[in-house]
């Protein structure tokens, strides 16, 4: 079990004030998941729900395993699978667990307008902050992943918090704990990397001559990083881009509102600012929310 | 399993067939990463569908449902021509040098002593060749015609690679690159393991399947070494307990085969299954079977069995027909039957052709319904439209239902398919009035012996010597009857030749090995025998720390037998008792006993030099390649699915009595209702979803949100065909039933050539059901046909033919 992190601050949403905002390399984590491994089972999907007390609609079949059909504000992860023909005749079932990524360059936390409502932690976990989200559903414009969900219910923001509260008592991620295969690992990214190197190693070896990570750097690198057996074509992953960017409007949009706020965008913005200023970054308790 | 789960990380190569491991044991499943990932092992699926094994595999090869005897026969003829096996263990290990009697033949798809209006064999000609020291004869050089190597050789040389593509439907290349890579763990440093399950299990020819893989398995010298073996994974957490502890009526605990009716005495009951050695030095570990039956007896009726009444011999029932589980529903179809008690069985959702499940449940006066959960069968007779068209006002069969607990909620063992027995704890207290199986049981018991005695009966004096000396008669505590089933002292057991006392009267015994044919142990599960020993409950042990690097764990909980990991483990070292793959250690000859990091699968001082094989358990001592305790054949052969796409037996096209197993029982009013391919000309098969757990799961919601809905699967081909898409209603029907799900069309499932004609198959999930908080439907049984394994009983699900089309 590693150690309980203290969840220091280094990037929010709406926010003037100088921060760091990039993570620490010493303690920054990530989330490994080999495809190679990935059987599929949803036991990922089903420890997600379980932990954060989720529990979606039981939808319908339309004719795939894919359940729920999409990522909802009560699934923060599901599994996308898709069958490609390979040239030399053969199939493959590609399957992969889709959720948040958690940018080091957070399009969603660089698109909300809203202070504090979306956060970074030193050790690169982007996190949506309930109390101080908006609905705008700027995140999702924002997001190269298309991730978040609005609720109708509350008019809230949710993705996959890779588990921070989990993370701050030094444990794992659920999903990684549930995964039965070790497809999905938890632990600093550095370690990762370095353990997907010898994933990568073993499976050209096997004749998977384009396996590679999946960390990419139009974002930054993420800390949700993928191994692939077909890193070359990762679009056959249902979509996963190649070369994901935030949008360019999202960058103008973050211009805007620095500009907006330098002159004073209102009470509630400066209380926001106020308590950081006063209160320093924030921490958060077991239940993730802001202590 | 004959190695245990933790013991696949071992293996250079995996096979899964007849199986679909990732899907439905994903836990166990890591090992097989866990191989890849350290041992570049290398993996293959052999199945009909590209399943979610096939997802992560380095090879796939497609087969046709129901001829999996073919491929692995093509398998053992590539192996034996082209000298691709392992000799030494061969020659040393197995039957392959035994001389057959000169009687035994083979022709046209029957072997020799076949009697058709029985539908089984005489088996006088399966026999060994017998010296005048009593011993079966062989030939080390395994040159004479008449040795099981030559036979092996010749019987299988018609199982050609271009013969194995033509009834398999797998292309050529396909079968010789998965036999190639098989063959290469010939050599002593390579082995492989094959993970298997219902999908070999059921079949009209389930036990032969398995076995044909177990020759294979022998072939290569893979039996008995660490990363390999011959494993079945069981498809409960304890669905091996339950068969280890007879919860069948044609056993006794511990795989003791219950009396027969021609059984008079126990004498002959004990004399038919207590074989002599066949070879010199043999082990012959059953000789031992009065010892287990005796104090088998004793925990059954305790003061009540004596020397002088034959140890209760005449309380037994005799079997006079057989009493598996599809003859009692054929019994109940003729109204033969009047009460049943489910216990964690629901019948009409788990044996096959539903709607004579459903007249049959019909038939009774009353069914008891002991169960966590709301089951179809307790439900039988209400109407759910076209689902489960019955008229209640037509039923006369009472239904009680007895809610009972959940794993969870109740102390007691799981034995996991690596038969390690686990102690399990409560974990919290049952909702409403739900009770205990035990306390269930017990009160029933109770309850009922209670009547007999004020009121007689029928069957009442074996009722009343039952011991049942449980502190709570009627609540008897899970750790009492572990006890009783591990086995104790009931007097002072003597060293025969000292006189020392070895054990005191009511002590707990360390194992079979030290039980009494004579009335002075109890043991109520010879196999289980030690788990519950002087030291204390060896099945609540949670020590996983692992002495000798291999994963043994003999710390956790107790395996059974003799908390033994690997099975036949004598045969994964050299004659001379050295590791074929010292890499890889079991046990060894230290030169005075066997020893090493696991429990030897032998009497510890039969060193190299007695002679004595390794396959204890036959009284040959070695493996048996010829098997003349199988139904139809000691060889296995190819027949066809009781509903057979291709009409015919193409090994034996112009001998339409062999198209089928000759010897599966097919009850009249059945062989009416299976289909022909004109009429039905898809075949089809039914399977499991890693998302559910048979039918029980669709009651808990974070199931129900992964895999809401049924659905069958077709391949692209065939919906192109039909005018079906993606997310079409479909009708499937078969000539016994219907059932209506949303179309998957998938490119995982191909069509393929079949005898030179295309050949489409049609997927079915079962696990949705009429109740339950996923969404209801068709119970999948009501398409398959009620014939079954010739050995074993167990239904042809897994192959059967079916039409379909838009709703």
């Amino acid at each position: 079990m590693a150690t309980a992190q203290t969840m220091n601050i280094v990037n929010r949403s709406a926010t003037t004030a100088p921060m760091p905002v990039k993570s620490n390399p010493d303690i920054a984590v990530a989330k490994l998941i080999d495809e190679s491994k990935c059987i599929g089972c949803k036991a990922c999907q089903v420890a997600c729900m379980q932990w954060n007390d989720n529990r979606d609609e039981i939808g319908s079949t339309v004719g795939v395993y894919d359940n729920p059909a999409d990522l909802t504000t009560k699934s923060w992860t599901v599994m996308r699978f898709n069958e490609v023909e390979r040239a030399d005749g053969g199939l493959d079932w590609l399957i992969r667990k889709d959720g948040c990524m958690h940018c080091e360059d957070p399009g969603c936390l660089k698109a909300c307008p809203a202070p504090g409502a979306i956060v970074k932690y030193e050790n690169g976990i982007v996190d949506f902050v309930k109390d101080n989200c908006i609905g705008c559903g700027y995140c999702v414009a924002g997001c190269p992943f298309n991730v978040p969900r609005i609720s109708k219910d509350d008019h809230k923001a949710y993705k996959c918090t890779l588990c921070s509260d989990r993370v701050a008592q030094g444990e794992g991620a659920a999903c990684a704990k549930s995964c039965p295969t070790k497809a999905i690992r938890f632990g600093k990214k550095k370690d990762l990397v370095e353990w997907a190197n010898n994933r990568v190693k073993d499976l050209k070896e096997r004749g998977y001559q384009n396996a590679g990570l999946y960390n990419p750097q139009g974002v930054g690198g993420t800390h949700v990083m993928y191994v692939l057996r077909h890193s070359d074509k990762p679009e056959a992953y249902n979509g996963l881009p190649s070369d994901p960017q935030i949008s360019p409007t999202v960058n103008m949009w973050k211009g805007v509102t620095k500009t907006v706020l330098s002159w004073g965008m209102g009470v509630a913005v400066l209380a926001g600012l106020a308590h950081y200023f006063i209160k320093g970054p924030k921490e958060v308790d077991e239940k993730g929310h802001d202590a | 399993m004959t190695n245990g789960w933790p013991d696949i990380q071992h293996a250079d190569m995996i096979l899964v067939m007849g199986g679909n491991a990732a899907e439905a044991h994903p836990c166990g499943f890591k090992w097989v990463t866990e191989a890849m990932e350290h041992r570049k092992a290398k993996f293959v699926v052999v199945d009909p569908r590209f399943t979610r094994s096939a997802a992560i595999a380095d090879f796939y090869a497609p087969i046709r449902v129901g001829t999996d005897i073919t491929f692995l026969g093509g398998v053992i003829n590539y192996l034996l021509s082209k000298g691709k096996i392992h000799e030494e263990y061969v020659r040393n290990y197995t039957n392959a040098p035994f001389l057959i009697n000169g009687d035994f033949s083979f022709k046209d798809g029957l072997f020799s002593g076949y009697d058709e209006s029985k539908r089984s064999y005489d088996k006088k000609s399966w026999t060994y060749q017998m010296g005048a020291d009593g011993f079966a004869q062989v030939d080390m050089t395994m040159k004479d015609p008449r040795c099981v190597y030559q036979l092996m050789k010749s019987h299988f040389s018609r199982y050609t690679p271009e013969k194995v593509s033509q009834i398999c439907g797998t292309p050529k290349e396909a079968f010789l690159k998965v036999a190639e890579m098989m063959s290469e763990t010939s050599r002593p440093d390579k082995v492989m393991t094959i993970l298997y399950a219902l999908g070999w299990t059921q079949h009209s020819h389930g036990a032969q399947n398995i076995r044909t893989m177990a020759m294979i398995q022998m072939l290569l010298g893979n039996v008995g070494r660490p990363g390999g073996g011959v494993n079945a994974l069981r498809g409960h957490a304890n669905v091996q307990g339950i068969t280890d502890m007879c919860a069948y009526s044609e056993v006794l605990s511990g795989y003791m085969l219950s009396p027969m009716e021609s059984d008079d005495t126990r004498e002959q009951y004990l004399k038919v299954r207590t074989p002599k050695a066949l070879r010199p030095g043999s082990m012959n570990f059953p000789q031992n079977f009065p010892k287990w039956n005796t104090s088998l007896m004793k925990a059954y009726y305790g003061n009540n069995a004596t020397k002088e009444n034959d140890f209760g011999y005449h309380y037994l029932p005799k079997r006079d027909g057989q009493y598996d589980i599809l003859a009692n529903f054929e019994r109940m179809a003729q109204g033969q039957v009047n009460g049943l008690i489910c216990q964690g069985f629901n019948p009409l959702a788990a044996l096959p052709n539903k709607n004579k499940l459903g007249k049959a449940l019909a038939n009774l006066k009353y069914m008891v319904v002991i169960d966590p959960l709301k089951t179809e069968s307790a439900e039988f007779w209400k109407n759910f439209g076209e689902m489960n068209n019955a008229k209640p006002e037509d039923i006369k069969t009472e239904v009680i239902r007895l809610p009972s607990t959940c794993f969870a909620e109740d102390p007691g063992t799981f034995t996991s398919s690596g038969r390690v027995i686990q102690w399990h704890w409560a974990a919290g207290d049952a909702p409403g009035e739900a009770k205990t199986d035990r306390e269930i049981t017990g009160t029933l018991f109770t309850k009922i012996r209670d009547l007999y005695k004020k009121e007689g009966g029928k069957g009442r004096e074996p009722l009343m010597a039952i011991k049942w000396d449980y502190s709570s008669g009627t609540n008897p505590p899970a750790e009492e009857v572990t006890k009783e089933i591990s086995g104790r002292a009931l007097v002072d057991i003597k060293d025969p030749k000292t006189g020392a006392v070895l054990f005191k009267a009511g002590e707990h015994l360390p194992g079979f090995g030290v039980l009494r044919d004579d009335g002075t142990t109890e043991c109520g599960n010879w196999i289980y025998g030690g788990c519950w020993s002087q030291v204390g409950n060896l099945t609540a042990r949670r020590n996983n720390s692992d002495e000798g690097g291999m994963g043994n764990h003999l710390g956790w909980g107790y395996s059974w037998p003799a908390n033994r990991r690997v099975l036949y483990n004598r045969a994964g070292v050299t004659p001379d008792g050295k590791p074929w793959d010292p890499k890889r250690p079991g046990i060894q000859w230290d030169g005075t006993k066997w020893a090493g990091i696991d429990v030897p699968d032998i009497a510890p001082a039969l060193g190299p030099s007695t002679g004595a094989g390794p396959f204890i358990m036959n009284p040959e001592g070695v493996g048996r390649f010829f098997a003349p305790a199988m139904a139809e054949g000691p060889f296995p052969e190819h027949y066809e699915p009781f509903e057979t796409p291709v009409g015919k037996n193409l090994m034996h096209p112009n001998h339409p009595k062999v198209t089928s197993n000759p010897c599966s029982r097919v009850y009249k009013a059945d062989a009416a209702t299976f289909g022909k391919a004109d009429e039905f000309p898809y075949a089809a098969t039914t399977y499991r979803l890693t998302e559910h757990f048979h039918f029980w799961t669709k009651h808990a919601q974070s199931n129900a949100v992964t895999q809401p809905q049924p659905f069958v699967e077709i391949g692209e081909a065939l919906a192109k065909e039909k005018g079906i898409k993606n997310g079409d209603m479909v009708r499937v029907w078969s000539n016994r039933g219907q059932v209506k799900a949303v179309a998957s069309v998938t490119k995982r499932i191909r069509p393929m050539t079949v005898n030179g004609k295309p050949l489409h198959h049609v997927g079915i999930p079962i696990h949705w059901g009429l109740v339950g908080v996923a969404k209801n439907g068709f119970l999948a049984n009501e398409l398959t046909p009620y014939v079954a394994d010739a050995n074993s009983h167990t239904p042809e699900f897994k192959a059967f033919l079916v039409n379909i089309a838009k709703v």
